[in-house]
């Protein structure tokens, strides 16, 4: 078995929001995806990646904002991590 | 026109909202065959030679001089040379001077070379992308660097070109700790024609494409700081005196384009709420470069300062 791992990045904390950003990793090494492979979002929302049977592993939390600090922005908030297990040969 | 025409608030409000500026094709044929002349052609790919070793040959062998930090950027490049020509068309001097005043400071450059696939063949390293990241380290200041990108030659989508997304430029990250995002909607890839220019700001979020063609990718890229407030740099005639003001989120007719306009329109990957906070620091950087504390759009600053909710009364 081998994982693939799937990020997501969503419009709000709602795993049924848009996607924004997204990478995917391929521990199969059968494919090798890379920054700035594609312009087009695997999947519209994060529940399409259930139905597609991606299994969600971790969301990011959802955290006040520091006194002072409001309108700092920096990283994306809306992580979503997914996974398969995927067969390979032996 | 005067010699470097200066930028209009109009140009000014994009690059505030996005962080870049692109100008395509600017650049004369001639300097773009000197600069490649003076850049120089890498080695042909040999087996078992590292890819470091190409690299640094070509850059040591690059007729570009080395500069120290901190110099003025007037004095870094010989007039005569591929550089110091480009940097005195009257468009690169008059965008220099709308951005980061007249008088800037040299801070870096950089020849980017990125190589096709028969390099890593040769060399046995993996041919990929650059991962996503902002230059130099965290930057917590209101104003800004002006980085020019330049690209001497034609790039193809084959030959990856720099991918960079916009309006990522006010958030304030570590480098390359944001290189898990591989893809984010919105993002651009300098597909262009030879002598084409982008201005940006430092903290845009960009990375080397990949190169699939059977040639070398050269990009130039030089940093600069200004040595004065980047206070109403640009062209003044241009700058409305007041905001213009609009009801808030839904309007019956078109608008006309403005500086409000502008600064309040979203990018693709935007938040659905840090959205609204990318609009406030877009309003703040206004202020900071039009020295007006006081300017606002679409009402999210006057909101919020409301001075009848900051104070206890008596």
């Amino acid at each position: 078995m081998r994982q693939k791992v799937l990020v997501l990045y969503l419009a709000n904390s709602a795993l049924d929001a848009p996607t924004i950003a997204w990478a995917l990793y391929d521990g199969t090494g059968e494919t090798r995806p890379m920054a700035g492979d594609n312009d087009q979002a695997p999947y519209r929302t994060g529940v399409d990646a259930l139905k597609d049977g991606w299994r969600l592993i971790q969301a990011a939390q959802i955290l006040p904002h520091t006194r002072g600090d409001e309108f700092d922005l920096a990283y994306l908030k809306y992580e979503f991590f997914f996974e398969k297990l995927v067969e390979i040969a032996a | 026109m005067s010699e470097a025409p200066l930028l209009s608030s109009l140009d000014m409000a994009r690059f505030v909202a996005r962080g870049f500026l692109r100008f395509d094709g600017v650049v004369p044929a001639e300097i773009n065959a000197q600069f490649l002349a003076e850049a120089g052609e890498a080695d042909y790919p040999k087996p078992g030679r590292k890819m470091l070793r190409t690299y640094g040959e070509l850059l040591a062998g690059a007729q570009i001089p080395e500069v120290p930090p901190g110099v003025p950027l007037a004095d870094a490049y010989s007039p005569g040379s591929a550089v110091g020509r480009l940097l005195d068309l009257p468009l690169v001097k008059g965008a220099i001077q709308s951005l980061v005043g007249s008088d800037p400071v040299f801070d870096h450059y950089f020849l980017h070379v990125t190589f096709p696939p028969a390099y890593y063949e040769a060399s046995g390293g993996e041919n990929v992308s650059q991962h996503t990241h902002q230059d130099s380290t965290i930057d917590p200041s209101a104003g800004f660097d002006l980085q020019i990108m330049y690209y001497p030659h034609k790039v193809t989508r084959e030959m990856g070109g720099t991918r960079f997304i916009p309006g990522t430029h006010l958030r304030r990250v570590s480098e390359v700790a944001l290189g898990r995002y591989q893809n984010i909607a919105g993002q651009q890839h300098m597909v262009c024609e030879a002598g084409t220019l982008l201005f940006l700001h430092n903290g845009i979020w960009h990375g080397g494409g990949v190169n699939h063609s059977d040639r070398t990718r050269t990009m130039f890229k030089v940093r600069m700081n200004p040595s004065q407030p980047q206070v109403r740099r640009w062209d003044m005639t241009t700058l409305p005196n007041r905001p213009a003001e609009r009801p808030i989120f839904f309007v019956k007719t078109a608008q006309p384009e403005t500086v409000e306009s502008i600064l309040m329109t979203p990018e693709p990957w935007f938040e659905q709420d840090t959205g609204r906070l990318e609009y406030v620091n877009r309003i703040r950087l206004w202020r900071h470069l039009t020295g007006d504390p006081t300017y606002d759009a679409d009402y999210w600053a006057t909101r919020l300062e409301n001075p009848a909710r900051a104070h206890a009364d008596g």
